[in-house]
């Protein structure tokens, strides 16, 4: 019995959304009279971060403390449109959407409190902690409470901004069917290093090294995060997981989490990621998103890891024990490659 | 079926219900006491996000006959902040990013109690083989486990 060491390579370049039907969201941003602001989503955040970023980006575009913006995704019966959580959208697509939203707010905030000021709108800014007052002349201010007060009880008005993210429809051409279904694109590339014992067939991960392009990381430790465990379940998909394993056969397809197989904490490696940030043209604040890509380099990756390690190339998700053991037979033996 | 009636603590307090003969703590803690923070997961002792301490030793509440816990003490997630303020433990998973979803976040924090409890220094080898029995789809253990070490090393934000 031998083990052997081996490593591989992956590149990707990550869709974000997808085309169909121009892949909107919708968003409304209010103020309460405390000055407070809600931006009701039907947008979904799975653990994610959603509702974090899109706070972030509310409060960026209003000019007013994060504190002072509420999230509300509780109820997509009575809350704007949105395509849903996944392909990696929620950050690009409900984040421009919160945007446009709160862009039309501040303006009505501005309008209101120019009111209350007696100045033209243009000439005031808002100072990010949750005033607003004359450009070169701080002392003319008014809280951002007040203004909504002043909007509310004396104005007759609310202070609110809808806003919808739609990518262009994409032209197709006619003579080669050529189009580009995406506006914006992501990108990782991954270095994994797996372990092969030849008698059982068993792979074990020994490292991971990885760099992703995501625009800008509008939250940095949730895009950490969210890269830590991706990767983690990228190396699920790829050695462990399927509710299939004969496939098209249905036979032995597991029924719980003892034949459902998922690595436990005992089965993680040590994986250093460089995040690299190219602000998108079209993204909210130059963010793209790190959903669903962060794990999807790491399958191609350990799969050319075992190759390297013991000559079998498995095609078929996931790698098992079973898998590569029948290889190596076929084969006549490991075959490491050289090292990479 | 006759109820047994059924004595035990309940993060500290003295609870009285009756359960069905056969019923399980998990569905007694959940249905019967209200205490909604053990999370039922699998129902077979597979994902571990329904832990609790009974005695202080980490069990899994799905698998444990109700009737068994008579005259112990059984704590909770419920039980495990000190007033208003939050366990260093809970601290210190938000401050490590050691929850997603949160649906295992129970079951890893009673986890990561019984080992705490008994072992106020433990190495990262002990910490992943404390949490060995708890599942978690989306951080990759590998904040949870950091998020414990630094609990056990007090490096927690106030």
């Amino acid at each position: 019995m031998t083990r052997h060491r081996g490593r591989g390579m992956a590149s990707i370049n990550y869709p974000i959304g997808m085309n169909l039907g121009g892949d909107p969201s919708q968003a409304l941003v209010h103020s309460n009279p405390s000055g407070k602001f809600t931006v009701a989503l039907s947008s979904i955040d799975l653990g994610q971060g959603m509702k974090s970023v899109t706070r972030q980006i509310c409060a960026e575009t209003l000019g007013v403390p994060v504190e002072d913006v509420y999230v509300d995704t509780a109820d997509s019966d009575t809350g704007p449109h949105c395509m849903g959580s996944f392909a990696s959208r929620g950050t690009h697509r409900v984040g421009n959407a919160v945007m446009a939203a709160a862009r039309e707010a501040r303006g009505v905030m501005m309008e209101a409190a120019a009111e209350e000021l007696e100045v033209n709108a243009a000439d005031l800014e808002t100072d990010g902690r949750g005033n607003i007052h004359v450009k070169g002349a701080p002392h003319r201010s008014i809280s951002t409470k007040d203004v909504a007060i002043a909007a509310q009880f004396k104005q007759g008005k609310t202070i609110s901004g809808r806003g919808i993210f739609l990518v262009p429809l994409s032209n197709v051409d006619p003579e080669t069917g050529e189009m580009s279904p995406a506006t914006c694109y992501a990108h990782a590339c991954l270095v994994a290093e797996v372990e092969v014992d030849d008698e059982t067939g068993e792979v074990a991960m020994v490292r991971m090294d990885s760099a992703y392009e995501l625009g800008r990381a509008l939250n940095p430790r949730l895009v950490e995060q969210q890269l830590v465990g991706g990767a983690w379940m990228g190396v699920s998909h790829a050695l462990y997981e399927t509710p299939e394993p004969y496939y098209p056969d249905p036979a032995h397809g597991p029924r719980d989490f003892v034949e459902y197989l998922m690595p436990g904490p005992g089965d993680i490696c040590p994986h250093d990621i460089a995040v690299l940030e190219r602000p998108a043209p079209d993204g909210p604040f130059g963010g793209k998103g790190p959903g669903e890509m962060c794990a999807n380099p790491v399958l191609p990756a350990v799969a050319n890891a075992i190759f390297n390690a013991v000559g079998v190339r498995i095609d078929d998700l996931p790698i098992t024990p079973e898998k590569v053991l029948r290889a190596i037979k076929a084969q006549g033996g490991a075959r490491p490659q050289a090292r990479r | 079926m006759s109820k047994i009636p059924l004595q035990f603590r309940h993060n500290g307090r003295d609870v009285a219900i009756f359960v069905d003969g056969g019923t399980n703590l998990l569905v007694a803690l959940r249905e019967l006491i209200g205490d909604m923070t053990p999370k039922f997961g699998c129902g077979q002792g597979g994902c571990g996000t329904c832990s609790v301490l009974i005695d202080g030793e980490l069990h899994l509440s799905c698998l444990t006959l109700a009737e068994t816990v008579s005259g112990r003490s059984v704590e909770t997630l419920d039980g495990m902040k000190q007033g208003p303020n939050l366990h260093p433990l809970q601290r210190a998973f938000a401050d490590n990013f050691a929850a997603q979803c949160g649906y295992c976040t129970p079951g890893m924090l009673m986890a990561a109690k019984a080992l705490l409890d008994r072992n106020p220094s433990p190495s990262r080898d002990e910490v992943v083989e404390a949490i060995s029995g708890n599942i978690c789809r989306c951080t990759g253990y590998e904040p949870i486990i950091n998020a414990i070490l630094a609990a056990a090393g007090g490096r927690v934000s106030a």
